[in-house]
This record gives structure tokens, C-alpha cells and sequence, in this order.
């Protein structure tokens, strides 16, 4: 059994993004990337899966510039057997993600193709509910709970309510919360094994998939704007006045 | 402007997050071209409450099939009406996040998320890495599917002396998906105010090392009447279910006070309640991060100050009655 997970690079989160001058968007030349905490869980989970013998090969894929083979080399050495880069320079929709991975998907064949729920940089959420509408199988997104058995799945997915059980007869797609499981590191000998493992470069146009460009533009990126009174008051007798008599909050 | 506003409800009941996505509509369609779907099974009570809201026309599936709203079964409907609309609108709740970009694909039409403001029938603002950048986006999309944040559309319900038409949808429209199953589900009991509504939301980080010591923040929430939120750190180690979590993974909330306690000020968590109206921080760490979005901040033990407070609240409402 085959299993594809997508991956994203993103600007590590605990560099401030930059942004370029007049709002045209943000600067991401040499900013830090990492691999899209969700997406680390994503592949932790399939690597899972491979380890206890239930899945046979899991690979990754990433949609965007030649530099995601960085973040794709270290997919590779936690343990991802193969890797496809689908390059492209131009800027891509959720929508037009969703449409090439579902091309990835109709060439690779796996049973579960696993996301993250959302990257953090857009935090769209949405790649994963798109791509199973377009592929018109069963979705478990946010899911913190993921039980292989024949042919089914049972995942349970994190709501804003309390938790959902539900069962999904493969293939599926799967979007991972924060609990499912807890990444582990790359080590040192399997960063080395990394390099010889296969990473394909496809181009976006060999795809041949006629995607047109997005319906919509980013006309503007900009700061929001915050001001805090930072009042540090000395006690508890202080502060219930201040929250009465000044915030009129309580 | 038509829009198409799809029902968010729990146990019959229409939720908060629903009435902020009629606000938005309403922003959108102020000659109130809106309309109304709603999934499920066996929703008569919730229909007679939906029937008085103002809006043209209800579209009703009442089905065995939608009992569990499922998305293969709920964004297959929601793509087929969809066609008829300029805009289709959720709130950004895990409800709307499973469903809305799903039927969108289906019409080959992208979606804007997490919407906080409509500029213009086309133009809308979206915050972006964990709430640090504003981006502004223009659209021609034919039908506009957005999610809108609820916490930045108050929630109101119009309401109408007139009785909206129901539309029901033919049962053969509705696809039967044999290769999802419905299991079971765990909600949590609603003791107090939900986080989504509260005017006040009091949360607790790791700093309450244990669940026992966590009903601390439930005892302050309750002499306030106010809901309880958590971060990460504090739902991961087990002190309180994940849907209490608020950040950018969990709840986005807004209330008019916001008591961060043990709570170190993460940007993940920061995203889920910066847009508070007044925010006060209680940390033992005078160079906790929080202490920069604070409004008043309070250095100190939790462990001494929490009992302090509540002891100082009944006090103060002694006095008043
Ligand atoms: C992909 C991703 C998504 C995430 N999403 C979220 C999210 O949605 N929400 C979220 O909250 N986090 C999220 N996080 C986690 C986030 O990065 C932080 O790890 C988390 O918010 C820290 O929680 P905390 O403040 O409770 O714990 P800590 O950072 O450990 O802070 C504890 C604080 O308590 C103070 N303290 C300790 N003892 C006392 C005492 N006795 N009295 C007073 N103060 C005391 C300390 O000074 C410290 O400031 C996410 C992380 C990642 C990677």
C-alpha cells in the first residue's frame, strides 16, 4: 500500500515576516523555511504506518520553486522513500494545488493521501477538502486519531464541539491536527542516506493540466495595527478597580 | 447580490458562528438577496426557528442521509445550488472548514478564508501568518465562496413577521456514499458561556501543571461568568479537551475581556485572542512575551493571585447585593 504526502515549505515561525515595500507582498528571500508543522505530522503518521508493516512506500510532494528540494531532502531523511518536486514558478490557488496533486495522486495510485490541515503561512485549510471533493473520495480532516484496518480507515477529527468518529473505506484523504502524533528529528546517518534517495524534479507545464491562473489577486499585505495600554498594576484589589472604573469591562 | 448562507446549528440549535456569517451577508446584500440551506435530518423544530429569520427563501434537505452532515453527502448538495448565487458563505468554524472548500472545488471556483472584513462586494481582508500580516484580496470568481471569521461579524439575527418559503431538495439529488460511515461522536457538555460567545473568556497555559489545578481557572471563569480557553501546552498535557484550545490552530475569539494566565504569549496562541477588546495578563515572568499585547498585566504566583482574585470578586459582589 502506497501512501503520498504533500509538503509545503514554510517561513519558520519565529522569524517576523517581512514585508516588501507598498504592500506587494512578502519577502521571503533568504528567509528560513522549514517543513509545515502539520505536514511533518502528516508524513510522521504515514512513516508510521510503513514501519508496522501496514504500508509499503510512502512518498512526498511538493508543488513550487526548485528550492522546496531543501525541505523535500528533509522529509527524505525522516524517512520518506521518495520524493517528487511539481515545479513551477508561477503563484498557485489552493484550488490550483489541489488540481496538480489530484494529478499526482492519478499517477502515483496511493490508498491515503495525507495533509496537513493547514499550511501556517496562509492558513487557508483547504488544499485537502478541495482535493478530495475533486477526486470525489471520502475525507477525514483534522484528525488527531488514525486506525489502519483493511480497506478502512477510522479516524477521529478534532471539531470545534468535542471529537467525531468516522470511518472511510480507502482510498481517502486524510488532513492531520496537532495530536495525532508527535514528529520525531532526522538523524544524523538517515540526513546522510537522504541524498541518495530519489528526489524527480516534474515541470508544471509536462503535466499538461491547463490551469488557469487564479480568479482573484493580492492587491495588498500590510501590518495590522495594535495598541495596548501595558499597565502593570501591583495587586488583585488594583486590578478589579482598573477593570471596573477604567476598562468598564467588568 | 444573491447570497447563499448554509446553516450551522448543534442539537437543533442555530450557533452563534451562524449569525455572524448573516451578518456578512448581509453586508454584502443589502437589498437582503439572501438565502438559507439547511442539511439534516428530522430538523422540523429547527426550521420553525429558521422560518422567522428575514432572508427570501429557506432550502431545506431533510434527509436520513444529512443526519451527520457529512461532507461527501453535504458539499455535493451545497455545489449544486451553489450555481444560482454570487456568494456562499460559512463562518471559519470546523463545520464551515470541512465542508465550504470542498463544495467550491466541486464548481471549480477557489475560496477566501478566515475573511475579517468585506471592503467591498469584491475586495476582502484575511489575516495571514498566524494573524501577523493583513492581506487584502480582490475577486472576480463567479461564485464567491468565502468563510468569514466570526469573532469579526457580531452575530445578528433578523427577524421577520413573515414566514421565508421552504424549498425542499428532490431526495434523488442527495448522492448515498457507501464508503463513509458516521461512528460516533463526543461533544463536550456546555456547563458555561462557549468560548465563540463569551464576553468573557479566562484562559490557562501549562503553568497549571496538572487538571486538578486547572479547575482553578474554571472557579475565576465561573465567578465571572465567563467561558474558559486554553493554549496548546495546556490541552496536549491533558488538563482540558481540545476544543477549548484558542490560537491559530484552535478558536479564534474576540471577547471584550480576555485574563491570559500561565500563558506565555506564543504567536500561535496570540492569533486566537489578540482582537480581544481588553486583554490582562497574569505571569510570574515580568519579560513574558504577553506582557507586550497586555492592557494590564499582573507579575506574579497564579497559584497566590487566582485565589486572590476570586476571593476579591465575592467580595466586591457582596457588597453589591
Ligand atoms: C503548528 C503549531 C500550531 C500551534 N497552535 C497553537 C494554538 O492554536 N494555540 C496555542 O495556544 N498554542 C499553539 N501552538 C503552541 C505554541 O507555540 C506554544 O507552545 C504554546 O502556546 C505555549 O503554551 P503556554 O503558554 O501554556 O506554555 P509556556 O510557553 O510553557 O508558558 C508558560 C508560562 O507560564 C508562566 N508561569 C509558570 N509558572 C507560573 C506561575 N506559577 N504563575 C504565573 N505564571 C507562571 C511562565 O512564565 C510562562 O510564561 C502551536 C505550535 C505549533 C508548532
Amino acid at each position: 500500500m502506497r501512501v503520498l504526502v504533500s509538503i509545503k515549505p514554510v517561513l519558520d515561525p519565529s522569524m517576523k515576516p517581512r514585508l516588501k515595500p507598498e504592500g506587494a507582498g512578502i519577502d521571503l528571500n533568504q528567509a528560513k523555511r522549514i517543513i509545515n508543522p502539520f505536514d511533518e505530522i502528516a508524513l510522521e503518521e504515514a512513516l508510521r504506518l510503513k514501519e508496522s508493516g501496514k504500508a509499503t512506500e510512502v512518498v512526498i510532494v511538493s508543488v513550487g520553486n526548485l528550492q522546496a528540494q531543501e525541505t523535500l531532502r528533509h522529509g527524505l531523511a525522516l524517512g520518506a522513500d521518495r520524493a517528487l518536486l511539481i515545479q513551477t514558478e508561477r503563484y498557485c490557488s489552493s484550488l490550483m494545488i489541489a488540481k496538480i496533486l489530484k494529478a499526482m495522486v492519478l499517477r502515483e495510485l496511493p490508498a491515503l493521501m495525507f495533509l496537513g490541515k493547514q499550511a501556517i503561512d496562509t492558513d487557508n485549510n483547504q488544499v485537502g477538502q478541495m482535493l478530495a471533493g475533486l477526486l470525489n473520495w471520502p475525507q477525514g480532516t483534522f484528525i488527531s486519531r488514525l486506525e489502519l484496518q483493511t480497506n478502512e480507515i477510522m479516524v477521529t477529527r478534532e471539531l470545534d464541539e468535542g471529537l467525531e468518529t468516522l470511518k472511510l473505506r480507502l482510498p481517502a484523504v486524510v488532513t492531520v491536527d496537532l495530536r495525532l502524533n508527535t514528529p520525531r528529528y532526522a538523524s544524523l546517518p538517515n540526513i546522510v542516506k537522504a541524498k541518495q534517495k530519489p528526489l524527480t524534479v516534474i515541470t508544471l507545464e509536462s503535466l499538461d493540466l491547463s490551469l488557469a491562473e487564479p480568479n482573484y489577486k493580492i492587491v495588498n499585505t500590510s501590518l495590522p495595527i495594535s495598541s495596548r495600554k501595558k499597565i502593570k498594576v501591583n495587586s488583585v484589589q488594583e486590578l478589579i478597580e482598573k477593570l471596573k472604573k477604567e476598562a468598564k469591562v467588568l | 447580490m444573491k447570497v447563499l448562507v448554509i446553516a450551522e446549528y448543534e442539537r437543533q440549535r442555530l450557533k452563534p458562528s451562524f449569525f455572524s456569517a448573516l451578518t456578512a451577508a448581509k453586508q454584502l446584500s443589502p437589498g437582503n438577496e439572501i438565502d438559507l440551506f439547511v442539511a439534516g435530518f428530522e430538523c422540523n423544530d429547527l426550521l420553525q426557528v429558521i422560518k422567522k429569520i428575514n432572508v427570501k427563501k429557506i432550502i431545506l434537505v431533510d434527509d436520513k442521509k444529512c443526519e451527520h452532515q457529512l461532507a461527501e453527502v453535504v458539499a455535493d448538495l451545497i455545489s449544486k445550488v451553489a450555481i444560482h448565487y454570487d456568494f456562499v458563505i460559512m463562518s471559519a468554524t470546523t463545520f464551515g472548514k470541512n465542508i465550504l472548500p470542498r463544495a467550491a472545488a466541486l464548481c471549480d471556483c477557489t475560496l477566501i478564508a478566515d475573511v475579517v472584513q468585506i471592503i467591498d462586494p469584491a475586495t476582502f481582508v484575511r489575516p495571514i501568518y498566524a494573524g501577523n500580516v493583513l492581506e487584502t484580496i480582490q475577486t472576480s470568481e463567479k461564485i464567491k465562496f468565502l468563510t468569514i471569521r466570526a469573532s469579526a461579524f457580531e452575530p445578528t439575527l433578523i427577524e421577520s413577521d413573515i414566514e421565508a418559503e421552504v424549498e425542499c431538495i428532490k431526495e434523488d439529488l442527495i448522492s448515498s456514499r457507501q464508503d463513509i460511515v458516521f461512528i460516533s461522536s463526543e461533544l463536550t457538555e456546555q456547563t458555561r458561556p462557549s468560548l465563540e460567545s463569551a464576553r468573557i473568556v479566562v484562559s490557562g497555559g501549562r503553568a497549571l501543571k496538572s487538571k486538578e489545578n486547572f479547575k482553578l481557572i474554571e472557579d475565576l471563569a465561573d465567578k465571572l461568568h465567563a467561558a474558559v480557553g486554553a493554549t496548546r501546552a495546556a490541552v496536549d498535557a491533558g488538563f482540558i479537551s481540545n476544543d477549548f484550545q484558542v490560537g491559530q490552530t484552535g478558536k479564534i475569539v474576540a471577547p471584550q475581556l480576555y485574563i491570559a494566565i500561565g500563558i506565555s504569549g506564543a504567536i500561535q496562541h496570540l492569533a486566537g485572542m489578540k482582537e480581544s477588546k481588553v486583554i490582562v495578563v497574569i505571569n510570574q515572568d515580568p519579560d513574558a512575551p504577553i506582557f507586550k499585547i497586555a492592557d494590564y498585566g499582573l507579575v506574579g504566583d497564579l497559584f497566590q493571585i487566582i485565589p486572590a482574585l476570586i476571593n476579591e470578586l465575592e467580595k466586591c459582589n457582596k457588597t453589591l447585593t
